[in-house]
């Protein structure tokens, strides 16, 4: 092949790389609002029942996640994300989604190694980056409040 | 007698010919546009296994039954078998051999791998070191995405460059004598890379290295595009093959209107939502033995080119940040007899 | 109504934001719920998320920066009833729930159901 530029061959290939952008944002905007509805609904029923704020936000996101499991258990989860993208990523289903897609995915490779082991593969970095980020910036809190006592 | 042309390319004299051959897919498949060419459809992707990878390998194991069955033989006058599969190891090949207990020598060419087997297969018989050859691949959507991308239930989204690996194999016996269609000439590919790092858009890292397997051949046997019925490429879908278009412009090959790719033609992309097209070996291997031998054995196309397509990438170079190295193997092949120009 | 209003336009907000970082840099979905974490972190320690999570309630708090703005209250509570030890412990402490509950679903779920050919 004489006339080949990767530069340029790059430049056309990006060209045919576009998105329908705005239809997937509309879906996601609609999609992630309705699941934080449904959320809110969890939240005030919860405080309504008499928990704390800290209580009632627990069991907003253990039921959410418990649906959202189900439903990817029931083989449901990804035909709604095909469309609605980040929409369900972004929110807390899409967390317990990365947990068990993998962990139902990999049950053939046996319950220790398989399902025990694959559960982290893609929810793992949220919870290493989420606790190392807490802990970085809980030390500079710390320090700079003064250093309470032990 | 001198059997290499040119600089890259090989004739095979003694024209191989294909007597049998077998197409195995998939339930998506069959509610494609080519539902009505494919021998056997599996329905429900297990295939009565418990695992994937296992149906996979029943697979390419019931497309070589097939193949061998229809060329009249038995497994044991099978006198190699050439295949590969996308699978770490190659393990649905591997592990379909147990089996059928023919001399295997196993290959890995990515979804190039139906165009590699029958250069390989083509070689063997026409170099007269056998007289019956195998040459099969085999891909599976879901064993294909748990490697390569994600658990079949996680919630991502596909964007629209991205293909569907097909479900799906392909065999066929070449022999010394036989009816057709034959192999004729080889060009086996070299890597191309083109610096595309999407593995959402494989099409575009495979384009290039078509076009210069393809190039290669014209300049070697002086042929152009115009001399064959089609030129059909393996898994390249509507981006690749665009871009295909382009880069063969751009090296003075104007507008072709005989190019088709397998991955366009397997599915309806607006009805199936597979996006840019079929992938995977099974994809030019489903079609390839099935839509193209027939209607090569019923004379309506003559003399076509097969170039099938393979990313050279594994799920580890790619999180490393490499680049998708292509590659593409090209074969003439010709329904009738007699011999050439 | 306007708490479900006020949960849906920020929620969906949040959503969109990181559409447009799928569409327009590619960024992976991993990439995107890290960096949506940590920035949920981050926004609680400069004291910028918890008005958010006043004013717009489950609109804050489901989306992963509300895991992230979980990790960080809970940090910053343990500072406060056991200083240093806080630190490490306050987060997970606070999030155990959320984290408990996916581990267990997911294992419960894994036994139940398998994947199905799409």
């Amino acid at each position: 092949m004489k006339n080949f530029s990767k530069k340029e061959y790059q430049r056309i290939v990006s060209q045919h790389e576009k998105s329908p952008w705005v239809k997937n944002l509309i879906w996601a905007f609609t999609v992630g609002g309705l699941i934080c509805v449904l959320g809110q609904f969890i939240l005030t029923t919860a405080k309504d029942m008499g928990l704390s704020k800290e209580d009632a936000g627990c069991v907003t996101s253990m039921t959410l996640i418990f649906l959202s499991g189900l439903f990817t258990g029931l083989g449901l989860f990804d035909r709604l994300a095909k469309r609605a993208g980040a929409g369900t990523i972004v929110p807390i289903t899409g967390f317990a989604n990365a947990i068990v897609s993998p962990a139902m995915e990999f049950k053939n490779e046996g319950f220790i190694l398989g399902v025990g082991a694959k559960m982290f593969v893609i929810a793992g970095p949220v919870i290493v980056y989420g606790i190392s980020s807490s802990i970085i910036c809980g030390l500079i809190y710390y320090l700079l409040k003064g250093g309470a006592p032990l | 007698m001198r059997k290499r042309i040119g600089n890259r390319t090989l004739y095979f004299p003694s024209r191989p010919s294909v007597n049998g051959f077998y197409s195995v897919v998939g339930e998506k498949e069959s509610q494609g546009p080519l539902k009505d060419w494919f021998d056997l459809s599996i329905g429900e992707g297990h295939f009565g296994e418990d695992s994937w990878e296992k149906a996979e390998s029943k697979l390419i194991e019931s497309a070589s039954l097939g193949a061998i069955e229809q060329a009249g033989l038995k497994n044991e006058q099978i006198q190699c078998f050439f295949g590969g599969d996308l699978m770490n190891q190659c393990i649905s090949t591997n592990y379909a051999l147990r089996t059928l207990q023919i001399p295997f020598l196993g290959l890995y060419g990515a979804c190039s791998t139906m165009a590699e087997s029958l250069l390989m297969g083509s070689v063997c018989v026409d170099g007269g070191f056998c007289d019956h050859a195998l040459c099969a691949t085999s891909s599976h959507f879901c064993s294909a995405e748990r490697q390569f991308r994600f658990p079949l239930e996680y919630g991502g989204q596909r964007p629209p460059t991205a293909q569907w690996t097909v479900t799906g194999s392909g065999a066929c016996v070449l022999s010394l004598q036989g009816d057709g269609p034959y192999i004729t000439y080889a060009t086996p590919g070299k890597v191309v890379d083109a610096g595309i790092t999407d593995l959402n858009n494989m099409g575009a890292a495979m384009a290039p290295a078509a076009c210069d397997t393809l190039l290669a051949f014209f300049e070697d046997t002086g042929t152009s595009p115009s001399n064959y019925d089609m030129i059909l490429t393996g898994d390249l879908g509507n981006v690749g093959k665009k871009l295909l278009h382009g880069l063969l412009r751009d090296n003075g090959i104007e507008a072709i209107d005989n190019l088709e790719d397998c991955g366009c033609l397997i599915f309806d992309d607006e009805a199936q939502d597979t996006h840019a097209g079929g992938s995977g070996c099974g994809c030019s291997a489903s079609v390839l033995n099935s839509y193209i031998f027939k209607k090569m054995r019923n004379k309506e196309l003559k003399k076509i080119l097969f170039l099938a397509t393979g990313a050279l990438m594994s799920p580890t170079s790619s999180l490393q940040g490499e680049t998708i190295p292509a590659i593409a193997h090209l074969l003439q092949i010709e329904a009738e007899r007699s011999q050439p120009q | 109504m306007m708490p479900y209003l006020n949960a849906f336009l920020f929620g969906g907000f949040l959503c969109a934001v990181a559409q447009l970082l799928i569409d327009f840099t590619k960024m992976t979905p991993a990439r995107i719920l890290v960096l949506y974490v940590t920035t949920g972190v981050v926004l609680t320690f400069l004291g910028l998320y918890n008005p958010l999570v006043e004013l717009f309630g489950a609109g804050a708090t489901v989306p992963l920066t509300g895991f992230g703005n979980a990790l960080a209250n809970g940090v910053i509570k343990g500072i406060g009833e056991k200083g240093l030890l806080g630190v490490i412990s306050g987060g997970l402490t606070a999030c155990a729930a959320g984290i408990s509950a996916a581990i267990f679903f997911g294992y419960l779920f894994a036994l139940l159901f398998s994947s199905k050919e799409k």
